[in-house]
């Protein structure tokens, strides 16, 4: 059973470094970090089987963030599950720091370089594809953009991921809705998003990707269907917990300066009363 | 247009013989030798033609197909490998070199990973197929992504050769086949090293660097018609085009009177580009870059004309080296 008050005060936690590293002198993807707080969460916190102390443990479940911008929520979780020190954290985009906008391999905890959208899918296909065939019981789990979908080659990921039959693969798209330069329904449309997976072979489920309970049954379900890669379409919101960036354009990167620092680090407080 | 679109291939004895028929053909039997021996090798296949009967069928859990599909091919191919795996990939070269390139160059080559992009119909092999399925850039784009080793073999000696000795090496290696059959240059086992020419002809008063089939067995030719001249015109055969034989560049430049590069790709940023960048800052020295030029090359015709129309031929290469020797 998933500790449900746990998994909320770490999401608090993760999203107060998230906009801390967007207090940094380059900003950060505030928006899609903050959409995609959830679920990594949920992932890191009860999903995956991972070992902080040997990132590079064989039997681990790998993890890709195919929506790479989203890198301060990956660092935020990092620190939060043990894998780098918090204080890390404040190099964030530092000259020599490890954390890069976009995360970078030598990372623990790191199992990719992403962040040029649309190849996280291919990896996790050729992880998973071994894994299978090894016979190992580990999983993969690839976080993507809604707005990545727009990349053919996801395309080209999701037809090798039913053709091949990998169930020990796992998709989860941050449906939050919006892209640069306005919502996805505007700039590219992708719904109808379910049927458009499961025309390709993928067996998906729709959760809210804010209510951490609904997405720890959604990942305690998987494999949804035997021979068949599972979706978790997670419909979330831009800026999540920062009233002043929910579902606003101009949250997708977002550089704080100090007094809007103060103000979104008191919408979070209020939030997470509520 | 006709040209004199032939080659003398020469007579095979019992040795050779094995060796006979194109470099893929040849590539495909060997990886299923290398795949049998060490099952962490993983045949990566994107709809090539020939590979389900001639690998899939004998070892089908070290096969996938990935179908039309470059660019998720090396993203998949990078996953594999970065679970243990050593996979060869299949595909044509510019559909690697450039629909694919950004998948190499992040996922495979920054990762350092030990994925093998073997590729065929490189330069001008497809031929009559026309410019979409040309290389002649392909050897400049890869020889730029870090980590990566590049190989450019002769002939299905060189092939095998190639990939027996990089099965181990731990990071990415682009090796770059031909399509159709072309002419042994090898006729006798050598000693092969990846990084190290081959030097395939003696001769102290002009230096010629070939890689790949068709351009090496033009330096072989030019060496034998420039003897007939009096010129001694070393051959080096330059198999690995990245990391280059700097110190076998060097010597070529400090005791020959220049350099004839001949490949089959633009003449910028490949093997001429490359021998220049050597001995520019090593031994500066002239060097002759034959190769296609500074246009698209959408002449019709076979591997053979089409060479010959951008200057990539036996005469001009002997033109080219007497030129040198004269000073």
């Amino acid at each position: 059973m998933a500790d449900i008050g746990f998994l909320a005060e770490r999401a608090h936690v993760i999203r107060t470094r998230i906009i801390e590293m967007g207090a940094s002198h380059t900003g950060t993807h505030v928006g899609g970090s903050l959409s995609a707080a959830d679920v990594l969460t949920v992932l890191y916190h009860h999903v995956l089987r991972v070992r902080p102390d040997e990132p590079g443990w064989p039997g681990r479940d790998r993890f890709v963030l195919s929506k790479g911008h989203a890198s301060a929520a990956l660092y935020a979780v990092l620190a939060d599950r043990g894998f780098l020190d918090p204080g890390e954290c404040a190099t964030y985009g530092e000259h020599g720091s490890r954390l890069a906008g976009h995360p970078l391999r030598r990372l623990p905890g790191v199992e990719f370089p992403t962040g040029s959208l649309g190849h996280g899918l291919s990896l996790g296909v050729g992880l998973a594809l071994a894994l299978r065939r090894d016979g190992l019981p580990a999983r993969v789990f690839v976080v993507l953009g809604d707005g990545e979908l727009q990349e053919g080659s996801v395309w080209e990921a999701v037809m090798a991921g039913a053709h091949l039959g990998l169930d020990n693969l796992t998709a989860v798209v941050d449906r939050n809705g919006w892209q640069i330069s306005g919502t996805t329904e505007e700039c590219m449309a992708l719904e109808p998003l379910a049927q458009r997976w499961t025309a390709f072979g993928w067996a998906a489920r729709e959760v809210d990707g804010h209510d951490l309970p609904a997405l720890c049954t959604a990942f305690e379900e998987l494999p949804y269907a035997p021979g068949r890669p599972g979706v978790v379409l997670a419909r979330t919101t831009k800026g999540r917990g920062v009233s002043l960036f929910e579902n606003r354009k101009k949250s997708h990167y977002v550089t704080l300066t100090p007094a809007l620092y103060q103000r979104a680090m008191a919408g979070l407080r209020a939030r997470s009363r509520t | 247009m006709t040209v004199d679109a032939t080659l003398t291939p020469p007579a095979l004895d019992g040795w050779a013989q094995t060796y006979a028929g194109a470099c893929r053909e040849h590539y495909r039997r060997v990886l299923l030798d290398l795949a049998r021996a060490d099952r962490r090798i993983m045949c990566v296949d994107s709809d090539m033609g020939g590979l389900e009967d001639g690998f899939a069928a004998h070892l089908p859990e070290q096969y996938v197909n990935v179908g039309i599909a470059e660019a998720n091919m090396m993203g998949v191919s990078a996953g594999l490998a970065a679970a243990g795996r050593i996979p060869y990939v299949n595909t044509i070269s510019t559909f690697a070199a450039t629909r694919a390139c950004e998948q190499m160059k992040i996922d495979i080559a920054s990762n350092n990973l030990p994925v093998r992009v073997v590729v065929t119909h490189g330069g001008l092999s497809a031929g009559h197929y026309g410019p979409t399925h040309h290389a002649l850039e392909d050897v400049a784009i890869v020889r730029t992504l870090p980590n990566m080793t590049v190989i450019v073999p002769a002939d299905a000696v060189e092939t095998e050769l190639a990939l027996r000795s990089t099965v181990d090496l731990p990071g990415p290696v682009f090796i770059r086949l031909g399509r159709a059959e072309t002419p042994l240059v090898h006729l006798a086992p050598y000693d092969f090293a990846v990084g190290r020419a081959v030097p395939l002809r003696p001769g102290d008063d002009v230096t010629i660097v070939a890689s790949g089939p068709i351009p090496t067995h033009l330096a072989v030719e030019a060496h034998e018609r420039l003897a007939a001249s009096g010129i001694g015109a070393r051959v080096l055969g330059m198999h690995t085009v990245k990391p280059i034989d700097v110190d076998a560049l060097v010597a070529a430049a400090g005791s020959t009177a220049g350099i004839v590069t001949v490949e089959d790709h633009v003449r910028t940023g490949g093997l001429g580009g490359a021998v220049c960048e050597v001995v520019s800052e090593h031994r500066p020295c002239r060097v002759h870059r034959l190769g296609v030029g500074d246009a698209f090359f959408d002449v019709v015709g076979s591997e053979l004309e089409l060479l010959h129309d951008a200057g990539v031929s036996t005469e001009r290469i002997v033109e080219a080296a007497t030129v040198l020797c004269r000073g």
